[in-house]
């Protein structure tokens, strides 16, 4: 029982940060129908940009471990988000009115050329993140231990997802996302400039990767240059589980991924760990193709 | 018309004799371009004239390669002899998977595709059945043997493998004109009209799905016996993509368009070895420029006109 809780836990930690790559891979599906598989990258390149800051700048060491972690978080939101509005009006925004299957050929381009960019840069081995940044105790709560990174690393995503939640819910931006998401000329009929708003959307989606690859880091303490692609992936399958282009079904279904993953390689077999998301995918796709929350996307299947 | 026919002739003979001046090097370099494109030409039937998003047709290659390598090692049987059975084994392995998935629409079937080859490469690394070798695979995998010949060095594969793109390509332009591959161009273009007019979409797709299959577990098998050692590292997802974009800058649904674009996709960074880090980064812009100025590939499918006999 002792070892279900502790997975239990594991699994939360590592499925917020799917849910928070998931819904860069929702959002962009939501608005632009295309699988944007570039989006892992930004997620490495959030992960290096945050090692970067963390050993040149010393971030931490001159304001102190929490407004110095604030700080690096946003400057590595603000600069992945800047790199992912580059990306969509490069290699995205020429190829609206093309055929789907050129997008998705122009991201697979997008996603070598990121990940060779991150490899030239930062060199093919793995990178190490300085150690003692984040308080090391563990939280003991029923003969359980937590680390408290991975508290700090639920509560975080917890609360960008809540913050995103209320953003696309309440506010006029919010709105026009999910009409942009619907149609996007009775969106344009009703004044909504959808190029604006695809921007925007590419702003929050890698900033949210970008915050997901600096929590990677200072969790497992380790970065590489190819890392992005299979969380990239298993975050593509988290958006599926929960219903692609639907916001809150992107965060369900990080989670449950996680969760699914973590007590899968504990009880079932450890070796297999990395093909578990793949089952999950297929499963659910044979039995219920929209998702757990049902897909936001005006086409039937 | 004429003139474009020469070309084309020339081009072909110019490629027949060129492993009599070229090095040992570029000779296999173009063995592998020819393996490419066959593989691309078999996935060409799914995702080039169906239209399936089909992103795990290295899972069909792996399938066949292994099929080839483990009868091969374990029992002797000659590598030609094990190809048909290669594709046999493949084109089983597409029809169970297909069965479930093929309903899905396009960007599903694309992400489950990527999961099939990914299950595929971890299953080979795990020992399924203790029959694979694990990480390291297989080796020691026969030569072919063409009637008692032993085809060994680069040169000899030229000609196996350059005989066997020519069949290819003479069977599926064969095929492309048939009732079956105007009906795959059909479903493509609108499958509600295509259902309408008496075609069983399911089954086609299955059959398109099969056919790419059988082909790709074939060339698994000369595959497996030109390298003599196979390991799961040469089925990864990445192959898939390599053949997916060949289909797609050549021209998906044109079979000159994709033997070029297995030349340029597989040939053309060779070229650019002595860049060797630098050169993936620019095969990504290279990508995205292509798709941005020739959104369609180099050859775009070519609309043809059927004369119906009107009573």
């Amino acid at each position: 029982m002792e070892l279900f809780f502790q997975q239990l836990t594991n699994g939360l930690t590592i499925g917020s940060i799917y849910a928070l790559i998931a819904l860069g891979y929702t959002m962009v599906y939501g608005v632009m129908k295309l699988i944007n598989f570039a989006h892992g990258d930004l997620f490495t390149i959030g992960a290096y940009l945050g090692l970067t800051l963390l050993t040149a700048l010393e971030i931490t060491k001159q304001f102190g471990t929490f407004i110095g972690l604030i700080t690096l978080a946003a400057m590595v939101c603000i600069l992945v988000a800047v790199i992912g509005v580059l990306l969509e009006k490069i290699a995205y925004q020429p190829l609206r009115k093309a055929p789907r299957l050129s997008a998705v050929v122009s991201a697979l381009g997008a996603s070598i050329f990121l990940q060779n960019a991150v490899m030239l840069i930062y060199g093919a081995r793995v990178r190490v993140y300085p150690q003692n940044i984040l308080p090391s105790y563990t939280l003991n709560i029923l003969e359980l231990h937590i680390p408290i990174v991975r508290v700090l690393i639920f509560a975080t995503s917890l609360l960008l997802m809540i913050v995103l939640y209320l953003f696309i819910q309440k506010t006029k931006t919010g709105v026009a996302i999910r009409a942009v998401s619907i149609d996007h000329i009775a969106s344009k009929l009703m004044g909504i400039n959808v190029n604006k708003i695809i921007m925007i959307v590419f702003i929050i989606g890698p900033a949210l990767g970008g915050s997901a690859g600096l929590m990677v880091g200072l969790y497992y303490g380790q970065v590489n240059f190819i890392m992005g692609w299979s969380y990239g992936l298993k975050a593509f399958i988290a958006a599926i589980l929960g219903g692609i282009g639907n916001i809150p079904g992107a965060m369900l279904g990080g989670l449950s991924l996680g969760i699914i993953e973590a007590l899968g390689a504990a009880y079932f077999s450890i070796a297999w760990k990395d093909a578990i998301a793949f089952f999950v995918l297929i499963i659910i796709l044979i039995f219920k193709p929209t998702g757990i929350l049902g897909e936001r996307v005006a086409e039937k299947i | 018309m004429k003139n474009k026919k020469i070309i084309d002739v020339l081009i072909c003979v110019a490629l027949f004799v060129s492993p009599f001046f070229l090095n040992m090097y570029w000779t296999d370099v173009l063995v592998n371009v020819g393996i490419y494109a066959i593989l691309s030409l078999s996935l060409n039937i799914i995702l080039g004239y169906c239209g399936l998003f089909q992103m795990g047709h290295a899972a069909f290659y792996a399938v066949g390669a292994y099929t080839a390598a483990i009868l091969n090692v374990k029992y002797n049987i000659p590598i030609l002899i094990l190809m048909p059975v290669a594709g046999i084994f493949a084109g089983i392995f597409a029809f169970i998977i297909a069965k479930p998935i093929i309903h899905l629409r396009g960007d599903y079937l694309l992400i489950v595709t990527i999961g099939i080859v990914e299950i595929v490469r971890i299953a080979l690394v795990n020992n399924v059945f203790g029959l694979t070798g694990g990480a390291n695979g297989i080796f020691g995998i026969d030569r072919p043997n063409v009637f008692g010949f032993i085809v060994k060095t680069p040169f000899h594969f030229f000609y196996l493998i350059y005989f066997l793109l020519s069949i290819t390509v003479l069977l599926f332009s064969r095929f492309e004109n048939s009732k079956f591959g105007r009906a795959l161009v059909y479903i493509k273009e609108d499958e509600v009209a295509a259902e309408g007019s008496g075609i069983n979409i399911a089954k086609y797709k299955t059959i398109a799905f099969v056919i790419g299959a059988v082909w790709a577990g074939m060339i698994g098998a000369i595959f497996a016996s030109k390298m003599t050692i196979i390991s799961p590292d040469s089925f990864n997802f990445w192959e898939s993509v390599i053949l997916f974009t060949i289909v797609l800058i050549g021209g998906s649904g044109n079979i000159k368009g994709v033997i070029l674009g297995s030349f340029l996709i597989i040939g053309l960074p060779e070229l650019f070895r002595d860049f060797a880090s630098a050169r993936m980064l620019i095969f990504g812009m290279a990508m995205i420029a292509m798709m941005i100025f020739k959104s369609e590939g180099i050859f775009p499918p070519v609309r043809k006109i059927y004369k119906i006999a009107i009573k």
